[in-house]
């Protein structure tokens, strides 16, 4: 009987279930356009050019957050040095060179469990081996160190498929007029995938400069009165300030702690945006 | 494979050998620092206390029981809420969106997927759980249940993205077979897409409840932070402490090479073990995942 009725009502319940999953995308969505929405309107009375520009002081409850700011930037340029060269060169290896066999196989599972290993554990990983093992104290070199391999994944697999997406004809071409294979890549192949790859790169140091636990115990500075001197310092940053100033200070004023968490906002949405307008031009620029 | 290759581009070429190489030594040098760090707590704390439910390592109470069970509980929770709504998500903008409203909708859900954690777990402190405090009447809104909810959407954009590159990779053969039938689009979707996309659906949701498991700055400052055994679905409504938040919460505060800090790498370990299975199942599960180039670039 129920399928008899499934039948025929058959576009009712059509119509009935194209609402509900509506509605499951609608509030999907719906939070995180709130999320943003609240965090710009809570936040914007605290921006003034102090806060951007200060020091913090009174136990971080006045001031600005300059020396956290700077600190993102410094992790997150830190990250790009390490990550790039090496995840692009990577995704050149397994898009242009590898064959498929074993090892390629057993690159593609160790990239995908890099990609799903937890944060926190990248963080004691770089504590034991860049902090410790090396070293490097707790140091912007350490915490850009572990943030690049946390990285990796992200940047080497968008950065992949950019390179596979060039087609072949493009190859043939450039090695028949008697090109190298390093030519072709430097010279066509690179140069035709570079949105792609740009893209992920974008992507992937977003990641890095929104991140937590990982800097925690590889470079993260509870308050540092004064700017970073050398790579082998300690460092503010806005994420792990943000924590620090809303679950450690106690009597904080609200209005930083929404402040901060505006400025690190918009910093990674900045990058995402940036990221999508160049996936979007490309696209429409595309001639293959 | 050339013969007549010039020094330089052989030089270039090992590198970039060595560069595809890399992802595998690190891999290994992560677990080998784990297992370094980590494994000595077995010659410091026998297991049956170690497997025991009183986290208190001030006393040298080592019991992980009460952080495991508080990682399952959030992790149950969150899965409950991004299964139904990340599915449900990927359906919609694979199946039923028409294609202006697709090209808002996959760089929306990518964003929520680039939203620090931070900021969700600061949202949680001050908005989700007085509210879910009030509204439950709970004695603390910082509770396993906030840090589900946060997580919930933390992990939605993974399940997202994977289950409907799985949609998106069922040929259009099967869906106009069964128009051709007289199926409604409806039932297309539920007798056929999704049949068909069964192995990458079951990979979008391993996958993202890995990505809930080891998700750490929200659950430590949502959840409360007790490490208390939870042994029923009540646990939910309590304030529970899960591995990662343990780890993040005391690894700055242990000295190097005490029994606490083996036990911190330890917990990280198993948490080590955890992604390392989810993603060599899911991974193994046959399923082509259309390239996500065609996401990124078409």
């Amino acid at each position: 009987m129920m399928t008899k009725f499934l039948s025929r009502n058959r576009h009712t319940v059509q119509r009935l279930g194209f609402s509900v999953i509506t509605l499951v995308a609608v509030f999907t969505v719906l939070p995180i356009i709130g999320t943003v929405i609240y965090i710009l309107v809570k936040g914007g009375s605290a921006i003034s050019w102090e806060f951007l520009s200060g020091f913090p002081h009174d136990g971080m409850r006045a001031g600005g957050i300059l020396p956290a700011i700077i600190g993102t930037l410094y992790l997150t340029l830190g990250t790009a040095v390490f990550s790039v060269p090496l995840g692009i060169a990577a995704a050149i290896y397994l898009s242009e060179y590898a064959r498929d066999n074993q090892v390629t196989r057993l690159i593609r599972l160790a990239i995908i469990n890099l990609a799903g290993i937890p944060s926190v554990v990248y963080g004691l990983f770089g504590l034991g081996l860049f902090v410790l093992f090396l070293q490097f104290g707790t140091s912007i070199l350490a915490a850009s160190l572990t943030l690049s391999i946390m990285t990796l994944p992200v940047i080497i697999s968008t950065s992949e498929e950019a390179l596979r997406a060039v087609p072949q004809s493009f190859r043939t071409v450039s090695i028949s007029l008697g090109a190298t294979r390093w030519q072709t890549i430097s010279r066509i192949i690179l140069k035709e995938a570079l949105p792609g790859i740009l893209t992920g790169v974008i992507l992937g140091l977003e990641r890095a400069a929104g991140e937590t636990a990982p800097i925690l115990f590889t470079g993260a500075a509870f308050f540092l009165p004064r700017l970073p001197h050398s790579a082998f310092d300690a460092t503010m940053a806005l994420p792990y300030h943000l924590f620090v100033i809303s679950t450690q200070v106690p009597e904080m004023p609200i209005q930083i702690q929404y402040g901060t968490a505006l400025v690190l906002l918009v910093f990674v949405l900045t990058m995402n945006v940036i990221a999508t307008v160049i996936r979007s031009r490309a696209r429409a620029r595309r001639q293959w | 494979m050339e013969k007549s290759l010039s020094w330089r581009e052989f030089i270039i070429t090992r590198l970039i050998q060595a560069s595809g190489y890399s992802a595998i030594l690190f891999v290994a040098l992560i677990f080998f620092f784990l297992l370094r760090e980590g494994l000595p707590t077995l010659s410091e704390v026998d297991a049956s206390s170690l497997l025991n439910f009183r986290w208190y390592p001030i006393e040298s109470y080592f019991g992980i029981l009460p952080l495991i069970t508080g990682s399952l509980v959030v992790t149950l929770g969150a899965a409950l809420i991004a299964v139904p709504f990340g599915i449900g998500t990927a359906v919609y903008i694979s199946e039923i969106a028409p294609r202006w409203m697709r090209e808002i909708l996959k760089p929306l859900v990518e964003l929520l997927g680039g939203l620090p954690s931070v900021v969700l777990g600061f949202l949680g402190i001050l908005v989700l759980s007085p509210f879910l405090r009030v509204f439950l009447d709970l004695p603390t809104g910082l509770t396993a249940f906030t840090g589900s909810l946060l997580l919930g959407g933390i992990a939605v954009p993974t399940v997202v993205s994977v289950a409907e590159d799985a949609l998106d990779s069922v040929p259009r053969a099967y869906r106009e077979g069964a128009w051709a039938l007289g199926a409604t689009k409806w039932q297309t979707i539920w007798r056929v897409t999704l049949p068909a996309a069964k192995s990458g659906v079951l990979t979008a949701v391993m996958l993202g409840v890995g990505r809930a498991i080891g998700e750490t700055m929200t659950v430590m400052m949502v959840t409360g932070n007790a490490p208390v055994l939870a042994t029923s679905l009540g646990s939910l409504f309590s304030p529970v402490r899960t591995m990662t938040a343990t780890i993040a919460a005391e690894m700055g505060e242990v000295a190097n090479g005490s029994t606490h800090y083996h036990v911190l790498f330890f917990i990280g370990m198993v948490l080590f073990i955890i992604s390392l299975v989810v993603n060599v199942i899911a991974s193994s599960v046959v399923f082509r995942a259309k390239k996500r180039a065609e996401r990124i670039l078409s």
